[in-house]
């Protein structure tokens, strides 16, 4: 049950760290992907539109 | 109010109300020689004064189909109302609080307003009370606005914003009763904890359920930050407050954790509902009426996205910064130090981009009281991350850790970016909500944003003299070894700054009142005061027009 000190370290410190940079790497790679570009320029003034309201 | 339910959302609310009320009577019955009981008396109460509401309504002609044409925004309005009333109540608990450590006698010699159980009325009202209700209210209306779809059902969103402040309304009268489970920021007790969580679970469903109708492919990144909020806070609150009550007749209960890892959780908890409730929740109001007020898009929104991630990913693993010199292992004080220098990436890319965004439109905000909130919240979001990341730093938390410099930092966070995003979006929202043309006076607003920003600065510069004196005290040694003040020595020097910070409360709370006062005469004065107060006020029609066209 309990998994002491020095494998929580280990974890941390391997498992942890490349779980971090990967996902930082996806984070931007998302970001930037240029075909995401227009969707989010799309996003940022979808907001602006005047009240109609809703959809459904 | 409740008159836009269904027959079946009538029959459905009777049932949920007859349950609250049956549950308030077992815990009347088992808690009777328990403060517990005098809490199952109020849940009692509130379910029948609920029951009174929906019998009244019930036989009232349904909805017709042409409801479903407008956004739902009864639970918003109802929900800004209520962030008003606690705001000026926790404000002016605030005050008093600030008042006894200036004059301990003001308690009156009542148990229940000695320092130990107001302080947590004031932090419950104001954080909860306030800002979560401003949370729920506006994140109805934007989840609706960017999805382009209604609110699912008309039931649920008044559930969880009744039931929510049925619950800040258990813990607050909870702790001047003496009851508290002594965790900061997580006071209530296990059966208060345990309606939250019912009610939280629903309002992550009402997200689900929205964004599962919306219109818009891609889920506009407000949204992403009032679900983070919402996750987030259930997995916090759930975690933390394991724990076995004593009996199921009593008020009290304890922890599943003890000594480090007790405070190693509460302080996951506390730092993060920091970063969820307190941060998170109020970019997401950030990154809607920001943009919606000023009349432009948000400046970049691929930095949004990366803020978005960078801030929930590391915040997760800063709490640890609390505990630095306790009996928590270095490397994970030193891993919430790290994490709490590099979160300061995200939070100034977000602070820079609401900044940026208004760059081009500063004509708007020296014209613009409600815009001027929001671009000081901003600042101070800039600041107070800056401050939040130095101080994580071990060598200067051995300088500032239990001093004032904390308070003043905290503050500096609530009054001035918290409370400041707030108002600027409740300002944004009240006109449109009732239908005004803007606010009933322009001209109050300025009042209270001068009041609120005098407070702020005043409060948060008493505080940080304060804090590094105190800090400074505490560790000055004498030739012989010895230290050189005395606890009580370093409270004498405190006192001038003490009274200083009562001040800087006192204007907030005062612009709070004059806040809620123009909201309440708006939400009273129909739009005919329109032409007699334009000629009472010649400069003010900038607050709605700036925002009432923003295609320009």
């Amino acid at each position: 049950m309990d998994p002491g000190h020095d494998t929580l370290v280990w974890f941390s410190k391997s498992f942890g760290l490349f779980y971090l940079i990967a996902l930082s790497i996806t984070t931007v790679v998302y970001a930037y992907w240029p075909s995401n570009q227009k969707a989010f320029d799309h996003a940022a003034k979808s907001v602006l539109h005047n009240e109609d309201g809703p959809w459904r | 109010m409740i008159g836009q339910l269904t027959k079946a959302e009538r029959q459905y609310a009777l049932l949920i109300l007859l349950g609250l009320a049956l549950c308030g009577l077992i815990f009347g019955i088992a808690g009777k020689d328990d403060p517990l009981g005098i809490h199952g008396a109020l849940i009692g109460v509130a379910a029948l004064a609920g029951i009174f509401k929906v019998i009244s309504v019930y036989y009232d002609p349904e909805p017709g189909d042409e409801r479903l044409t407008r956004y739902y925004d009864d639970p918003t309005k109802f929900g800004i109302v209520l962030a008003m009333i606690w705001a000026v109540f926790g404000l002016f608990i605030g005050d008093w609080v600030a008042w006894l450590l200036v004059k301990p006698d003001f308690t009156f010699n009542a148990g229940w307003a000695s320092f130990g159980r107001l302080r947590p009325v004031h932090t419950t009202s104001v954080l909860f009370g306030f800002g979560g209700n401003a949370l729920i209210a506006t994140s109805y209306y934007v989840l609706q606005r960017t999805s382009r779809a209604r609110l699912p059902d008309q039931l649920s969103p008044w559930f969880v914003l009744l039931g929510y402040n049925l619950f800040c309304v258990l813990a607050v009268t909870g702790y001047m009763m003496g009851i508290t489970q002594s965790k900061e920021y997580a006071e209530p007790e296990w059966y208060a904890d345990i309606w939250l969580l019912v009610v939280w679970v629903v309002y992550f469903a009402i997200y689900l359920r929205t964004l599962a109708r919306r219109k818009e492919p891609h889920i506009y990144v407000a949204n992403w930050y009032y679900m983070a909020f919402i996750l987030v806070i259930a997995i916090l609150h759930i975690v933390n407050n394991l724990a076995v009550p004593v009996s199921f007749g009593s008020a009290k209960s304890y922890s599943l954790f003890s000594g480090v890892q007790d405070a190693m959780t509460e302080w996951w908890y506390g730092h993060n509902a920091v970063a969820f409730f307190l941060t998170a929740g109020f970019l997401g109001m950030m990154y809607y009426f920001v943009p919606v007020r000023a009349g432009r898009p948000i400046y970049s929104y691929r930095m949004s996205i990366i803020s978005f991630w960078g801030i929930t990913f590391f915040y997760m693993w800063a709490g640890s910064h609390h505990l630095h010199y306790t009996a928590l292992p270095q490397w994970v004080q030193t891993l919430g130090m790290t994490f709490s220098l590099m979160l300061l990436i995200p939070s100034w890319a977000s602070a820079a981009n609401a900044l940026l965004t208004l760059n081009g439109a500063w004509d708007k905000v020296r014209d613009d009281a409600t815009l001027r909130f929001m671009m000081v919240a901003a600042v101070f979001y800039g600041i107070t991350t800056f401050e939040g990341s130095f101080l994580a730093i071990r060598s200067v938390n051995s300088l500032s850790h239990y001093t004032d410099w904390t308070v003043g930092h905290v503050h500096a966070g609530a009054l001035g970016w918290v409370a400041m995003i707030t108002f600027g979006s409740i300002y944004t929202i009240v006109p449109w909500l009732w239908k005004r043309d803007r606010m009933y006076s322009p001209r109050l607003v300025e009042v209270h944003f001068w009041f609120a920003l005098a407070g702020a600065v005043v409060y948060v510069f008493a505080m940080w003299n304060s804090g590094i004196i105190q800090g400074l005290m505490w560790r000055t040694y004498n030739e012989s070894g010895t230290l050189a003040y005395s606890f009580v020595d370093s409270l004498i020097a405190m006192h001038p700054y003490y009274i200083a910070r009562a001040i800087g409360g006192l204007l907030f709370l005062i612009g709070g009142i004059v806040g809620a006062y123009n909201i309440w005469m708006t939400i009273k004065t129909e739009s005919k005061i329109l032409p007699q107060s334009a000629v009472d006020a010649p400069e003010p029609a900038l607050g709605g027009e700036a925002v009432l066209q923003p295609g320009e």
